[in-house]
């Protein structure tokens, strides 16, 4: 990793619509060391994608987030993979953590409704051989999520003009 | 005799011309601004925290005049380690309310009546009152932009009288942008040393330079014997609101400005001495993620200006870049004043830092880039128009 793809990340990890002219202008370099470093990390999968951060509860559209703590047998010769596979592949999940602690996966489920959430957990999750136990939290509230404060908008509270 | 209520020493100085534009600018409260002198940031958590905390174990009393042994030792610790300066906490480290107290306190300490005070300008806009306030004869010395508005050892010498005491370093400076490098501070050094001056070297914004580490004058050879070093918390750490500065320098100095700042103030607020404990000894990486941040949006301004024709010199610290506006005929105010009223930005004239702030403006980035754009877009639209 070299600085200048260390400060590229810095700043599109806070804005990723940051466009490789400005990137050139903030970072002091020229657009084609920018487009190369881009490139690069994109292929290395060190920029996995451009997400947008949404607020989902503000829009109207129901939308339901569970954390799920999931205990596995890990698999001989696998250990954790060939079940952390079997669950990352349903596209309702949409995060997959091998986690230290109490339980083994922690996994990020969205789902419609909560009873479209709740029957993915005790039809598809907890019929897996390797799965022992689950517990399901639904997120009731999001606070922050990726840096970012959800509720309140940030107001500059200066004084307009000092020394 | 008619008697005079008012002092006449005070009433014989000119508001800062800051308050002037201020007094304008609150008229609009539409106005977006790029006229501060102070981070967009919060104050980091976890110092916030600390000041907190201090607060919940009931830590609400004085502390020494000279204030807390542990933050004068932090501050000890933190001189030596960046500009490799020694200091001895307990004799030479004064903590005051702001760099602002440190300013007034050196002046009213080491000033007898008719002593001048060499004050280069543009510069901050208090040490001229507080050098009169001292009953000193202030003395400007017009910085050039050719020079990129810093001192060089020939305007010192040139300003130089037999009552020459004191020279205010104003480096990284507000309001131009301007630094000083060794180089630049050696030459000068040895003007100073040569006519036995003294300096109040401002360092406020020590920590935000963007071409390498700032260097004090205090750290050059013969030097330290002769300079009070001033800085604080405000800048480098988001703190102007916890008012927290201090003052280094020879004991028998320090010994009588912290005679004045114990009749005056007593002490600096104690909840802000403990915040900065924390914020020296754990606050480096919030500083340079600032620094990063503002050289971010510095380089941004900068090639913004530049690309609108706005002329300007590399501003290599503090947060401010310093556009020249010559080619429109018109006054730094007069400039100011028609882009507040005909597109809503507010931009501090050059002039409000010193005759020799006329044909700038200093632009604060201390915002955020949403904000920077669409103040400098609408900086374009009016340069435009003029040029039409």
């Amino acid at each position: 990793m070299t600085a200048l793809e260390e400060r590229i990340l810095n700043v599109i990890e806070r804005n990723s619509r940051v466009g490789i002219q400005e990137l050139a202008i903030l970072l002091g370099t020229e657009e084609i060391e920018v487009a190369n470093a881009l490139k690069k990390m994109e292929e290395d999968g060190v920029i996995c994608g451009y997400h947008t951060m949404i607020d989902w509860d503000k829009t109207g559209i129901e939308k339901v987030t569970a954390i799920i703590e999931v205990r596995v047998t890990p698999q001989r010769g696998q250990g954790f993979e060939s079940v952390a596979e079997r669950i990352y592949r349903y596209p309702e999940v949409d995060t997959v953590y091998l986690v230290s602690g109490g339980y083994d996966l922690m996994i990020i489920l969205e789902g419609k409704t909560l009873k479209e959430v709740a029957g993915f957990v005790s039809s598809k999750l907890s019929t897996l051989d390797t799965v022992i136990s689950t517990a399901t939290h639904f997120i009731l509230k999001k606070y922050k999520d990726h840096g970012t404060i959800m509720e309140k908008k940030v107001e500059d509270r200066r004084e307009k003009v000092t020394a | 005799m008619e008697k005079k209520i008012l002092s006449e020493k005070i009433v014989g100085i000119k508001p800062s011309g800051i308050r002037k534009f201020f007094d304008v600018v609150s008229e609009m409260p539409e106005a977006i601004s790029l006229g501060v002198g102070e981070p967009d940031f919060d104050t980091p958590w976890h110092i916030r925290d600390e000041g907190i905390w201090s607060l919940e174990q009931g830590r609400t009393f004085y502390t020494s005049n000279s204030g807390l042994k542990e933050l004068r030792q932090e501050i000890a610790n933190y001189l030596h380690r960046k500009q490799g300066i020694d200091y001895d906490p307990i004799r030479e480290i004064l903590i005051t309310v702001g760099g602002s107290e440190a300013i007034d306190l050196m002046f009213r300490a080491m000033v007898n009546e008719g002593d001048e005070v060499l004050i280069p300008q543009p510069s901050y806009v208090s040490y001229e009152p507080c050098a009169i306030l001292a009953d000193a004869k202030p003395v400007i010395i017009d910085l050039k932009e050719e020079n990129e508005f810093r001192l060089t050892a020939q305007e010192l010498e040139d300003a130089i009288t037999e009552r020459s005491k004191i020279l205010v370093l104003p480096f990284p400076n507000n309001p131009t942008g301007s630094i000083m490098d060794r180089k630049d501070l050696e030459a000068v050094a040895e003007v100073i040393i040569k006519h036995d001056l003294y300096v109040l070297s401002d360092e406020i914004y020590a920590e935000l330079t963007y071409s390498g580490e700032h260097v004090s004058i205090a750290s050059l050879p013969g030097m330290q014997e002769r300079t009070i070093l001033v800085n604080g918390f405000s800048k480098a750490y988001a703190m102007t609101g916890w008012r927290l500065g201090y003052a280094c320098g020879p004991a028998w100095i320090m010994d009588q400005m912290t005679k004045i700042h114990q009749f005056a103030i007593m002490c600096a607020p104690t909840t802000s001495q403990y915040a900065a404990v924390e914020a020296l000894r754990n606050g480096d990486e919030d500083v340079a993620a600032m620094r990063e941040s503002y050289n971010e949006r510095r380089r941004f301004v900068v090639h913004t200006l530049r690309e609108m024709g706005l002329p300007c010199f590399e501003p290599l610290g503090a947060f401010y870049v310093f556009p020249c506006i010559r080619e429109f005929g018109m006054t730094s105010d007069e400039f100011a004043t028609r882009l507040l009223q005909e597109e809503k930005v507010a931009i501090v004239p050059g002039t409000a830092f010193g005759d020799s702030g006329e044909g700038f403006l200093r632009i604060s980035y201390a915002y955020s880039l949403e904000n920077l754009k669409e103040a400098l877009g609408r900086l374009r639209c009016f340069v435009e128009k003029l040029r039409a």
